[in-house]
């Protein structure tokens, strides 16, 4: 019966056109990809995931962005984030040419000027401040794909204070805290063999909200095949709504939580034994240090019941050492942010689960030499004994210290450059500080593809073209399989933008520097370092991704067992080292803050549609999130007369009063929180989409908690209340 | 003839909207209107609580309202499959078939003919599978052809829990959720 009736229907539309030739239809479309259609092999810079793809174009007009098939990272497919890409190119609000702070008549504004001038303009000031004050006084403050040019530019001239907001904003506590017990970070891609795991448990962590392309995708392959999800975290994630079991934790009490696992796990004899006596040391005073903290006892703090924590390290335990506690990424949370790391890293210790299949696998990069070119000499003075002795353990500039260090008549900092990263968006609470260093500050370059909140500081911004348009350095990145991916500029550069490494060439010729950057075109450096492992550009630009076979095994053996780069050669349980500089050697669980009368904890974390603030302004994934929503639970909502829809500010400790924010009310949230996505509430005033759309929270934030180890920002002690907008 | 469906596993999907954004480039949908959509149904009250996701679009039904409706003819069914289309030469923008379609897929565009989901049939003649399908990080979209007992869709909806979507309406649709 079914089939009868759309086979009839040809004829219907037969008829429906013959009886209707006066009706008048309207022209179609052609079909997609019915014409001329060019690909180009691009590496995704709408994250740091960097996903290797394919930029389409049909008779030369840009079509799509898909992934490549060979690619690791993205599993052939990008994440919404990278399937929008093209926004990034099409954005109408780009920078377009280089700008001069000028003052005319009292007033200051950006000159449009040629880039001879601009260039010219920073290579005098480097130039003065070397003569001035020494040539070590610059610094860099950098995230993304052509930070190294300006590390190598600064480098040369004799400046090697560098800071990236993702250590002491985001993964700093996590890389410190594995460093400390495995002598070795977990790395970017997350080294998490989530695909073979039985068993994963997510502290906090939203995989799903954040979109890292392959953790999505193993993380979903472990859903599918029935793995166990345990996920902690006080609101209700898309992640939680996936897992077996969901803890809604107190906010700020997962090491209590941890030491309780670690209590079960070692009491009702669940840990991996021979991993444990084989290669850890301080077994002993764990046992001993966790002896209190039994399940019964982390119910008064975390508010979960003790068969739920009993039950979850069983699961924990039972699948190992296919199961793991995800490290997290974004950690910088409540100030214990090491500790709480360290604990998740002992946890999954006495699960076995380093180098195991299910655990954590052992990541490998292609060996890629570098193109043969002078070395910067070595620095000159101790710069992070300058600016951040209070944090010895920091294995990384700190970049709210590089900016204090921007401050005063005998700062350390005379000179900043910014490449791609927004700081008044990024370090919370910055702004302040940031203007007092801005005005102390002998130069400030930004080098942004669009007018950010951090260009309006700047003494000259410098337009970098869009990723869809340049050559950056090959990606390299440790995976399961080593292999390299290239990005092509796939579309001439739109008005009068630059890649950083013409940028940062430039300058240097100009500051008599040209022999640390001794090519014409970058392309001279990419085919030179791919001749060296057998491939060519001219291969990559057909294949765009190339893997190579590995050295070593995935997972480690008893023929090959793992080694452990930390002063014991072992895996520190105990870590003498913290000891040593008066910090807790085992991980001491601090009750949080909590938010007092009429306040809310903020919680924020991501969106799948945008990364942080630099996306929001893409047309493309702006038109598919162009607001985020300040999450109610429906009591607190009607408390303050608000409904789905509605408009409210948050309205801080200090008295700082947020943007409106479009009110969701949703169970999603508990009574005691708010949520909201990170990345909006621009000010910039040139982003005509975002500008003033939206609620940021890193301007709520007055209640930073410093890591003590790592020196990082926790931000989760924000207690705020709200008002009708 | 083929007997084409979409397949989704809600267990999978976290409702990213790779989806939506891979079909509005693939199909150069203008702004503001979208071939697909997702939708989030919360159910329960803090802390016990369910939520799907769904990825949602024309459902190409087997029985189209749409198209026995349609006075022109442009709304039709592609080459004998389920796969229902608009020929825009033949649409005069009458919006009968937007009122016939239990599922709200079809919009107007501004050049005044009604457009939809097409199951990407430029890409389905080619082997392909349609965009949002191919994007998805999840992996939790499925297409193909019931009627091939080995396809994937065919499989999944033997051995899984499934639903559709306003299934009462006597359209037969062809979309499928896995629960
Ligand atoms: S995860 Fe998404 S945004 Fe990040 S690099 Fe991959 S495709 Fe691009």
């Amino acid at each position: 019966m079914k089939r009868r009736d759309f086979i009839k229907l040809p004829g219907l539309a037969a008829l429906g056109v013959a009886g209707g030739g006066l009706l008048s239809g309207c022209q179609s479309r052609p079909l997609p990809g019915s014409g001329e259609v060019t690909v180009t092999p691009t590496v995704c810079e709408i994250c740091f995931w960097k996903c290797a793809g394919w930029v389409h174009a049909e008779n030369g007009e840009p079509w799509k962005i898909t992934g490549n098939a060979e690619d690791l990272h993205s599993g052939g497919r990008l994440c919404t984030r990278g399937s929008g890409g093209l926004g990034a190119y099409a954005d109408r609000d780009r920078l377009r040419q280089p700008m001069l702070r000028v003052e005319e008549k009292g007033r200051q504004r950006f000159k449009p000027v040629s880039w001879e001038e601009a260039l010219s303009f920073i290579a005098e000031r480097m130039e003065q401040i070397g003569e001035r004050h020494g040539r070590d006084r610059l610094a860099l403050l950098s995230h993304g794909s052509g930070g190294g040019q300006f590390k190598r530019l600064l480098n040369a001239f004799g400046s090697h204070i560098f800071a990236q907001p993702s250590y002491a904003q985001c993964r700093g506590p996590r890389q410190v805290a594995f460093a400390l017990t495995y002598g070795e970070d977990v790395g970017s891609p997350d080294r998490t063999d989530m695909a073979n795991a039985r068993c994963i448990a997510l502290i906090g962590s939203h995989i799903g909200e954040n979109l890292h392309n392959g953790q999505v995708q193993t993380l979903s392959e472990a859903i599918a095949r029935d793995a166990t999800l345990i996920t902690v975290d006080p609101r209700f994630s898309v992640a939680a709504g996936k897992s077996r079991y969901w803890l809604p934790i107190g906010p700020g009490t997962d090491i209590a939580l941890l030491l309780a696992w670690m209590h079960v796990l070692i009491n009702e004899d669940l840990y991996d034994h021979r991993f444990v006596e084989q290669h850890t040391l301080g077994f002993e005073q764990l046992r001993e240090h966790v002896q209190s903290f039994n399940p019964e006892w982390a119910w008064l703090e975390t508010g979960l019941e003790p068969e739920r924590i009993r039950a979850t390290a069983h699961e924990l335990g039972r699948h190992a050492p296919a199961s793991l506690v995800h490290p997290g990424r974004h950690t910088t949370w409540y100030g214990d942010d090491t500790q709480r790391e360290r604990a998740i890293a002992i946890v999954n210790a006495l699960l076995g689960n380093w180098g195991q299949q299910g655990g954590f696998y052992r990541p490998e990069k292609v060996e890629l030499p570098a193109y043969p070119a002078p070395k910067p000499a070595k620095p000159a003075s101790d710069w992070k004994a300058a600016i951040q002795a209070d944090h010895p353990l920091a294995p990384k500039g700190i970049s709210h210290k590089v900016i204090e260090a921007c401050i005063g008549d005998q700062a350390q900092v005379k000179g900043l450059f910014v490449y791609a990263t927004n700081l008044p968006m990024t370090i919370p609470g910055i702004a302040d500080k940031l203007n007092r260093a801005a005005d102390d500050l002998e130069l400030m370059v930004v080098v942004d593809t669009l007018p950010m909140e951090v260009t309006g500081y700047a003494d000259v911004i410098l337009p970098e073209c869009s990723y869809l348009e340049r050559h950056d350095d090959l990606r390299n990145s440790p995976e399961r399989e080593p292999s390299l991916a290239l990005r092509q500029p796939a579309f001439e550069p739109l008005h009068q933008s630059k890649p950083a490494w013409w940028m940062a060439k430039q300058l240097a010729e100009r500051l008599g520097l040209g022999e640390y950057f001794p090519w014409q075109d970058y392309t001279e450096v990419l085919d030179w370092q791919l001749q060296q492992v057998g491939s060519s550009l001219e291969e990559m630009e057909r294949i765009g991704v190339k893997t190579f076979p590995r050295k070593t095994g995935l997972y480690f053996s008893a023929d090959d067992p793992p080694s452990f780069r930390t002063a014991s050669g072992k895996v520190e349980l105990y870590s003498q080292l913290l000891a040593d500089y008066g910090y807790d050697p085992l991980p001491r669980y601090t009750p949080p803050q909590q938010p007092g009368e009429g306040y809310y904890r903020m919680l924020y974390g991501r969106a799948p549609a945008h990364t942080f603030g630099r996306t929001t302004n893409n047309p493309v994934l702006f038109e598919l999130m162009p607001e985020n929503h300040l999450w109610l639970h429906p009591i607190t909502a009607a408390d303050h007369g608000l409904k789905s829809g509605d408009y409210a500010r948050m309205k801080n400790r200090v008295g700082v009063r947020g943007n409106p924010i479009r009110v969701r009310v949703t169970e999603r949230v508990s009574p005691r929180d708010l949520f909201l996505a990170h990345g909006f509430g621009h000010k910039a005033g040139g982003l005509r989409l975002t500008d003033g759309v939206g609620g940021d929270d890193g301007e709520m934030m007055d209640n930073i908690k410093i890591d003590p180890i790592t020196g990082s920002t926790g931000m989760r002690a924000t207690f705020v209340t709200l008002e009708k907008a | 003839m083929s007997h084409y469906a979409m397949v989704i596993d809600t267990r999978l999907c976290i409702g990213c909207g790779d989806c939506v954004v891979a079909c509005k480039s693939e199909n150069r949908t203008p702004t503001g209107l979208n071939r697909d959509w997702v939708v989030e149904q919360t159910r329960g009250r803090y802390p016990d609580l369910t939520t799907e996701f769904r990825s949602e679009r024309c459902n190409h039904c087997s029985h189209a309202t749409c198209v026995l409706c349609c006075p022109t003819g442009a709304s039709h069914h592609w080459q004998g499959s389920n796969i229902v289309l608009v020929d825009a030469d033949r649409c005069t923008g009458c919006k009968a078939c937007i009122a016939a379609c239990p599922y709200d897929a079809r919009y107007i565009t501004p050049e005044g003919y009604i457009d939809k989901c097409t199951f990407c049939h430029h890409r389905v003649a080619k082997g392909l599978d349609p965009a949002c399908v191919a994007t998805c990080p999840t992996h939790c979209m499925h297409f193909g052809d019931l009627d091939q007992a080995s396809s994937r869709v065919a499989e999944l909806l033997g051995k899984r829990d499934y639903k559709t979507l306003l299934s009462g309406t006597g359209n037969r649709p062809n979309v499928y959720y896995l629960t």
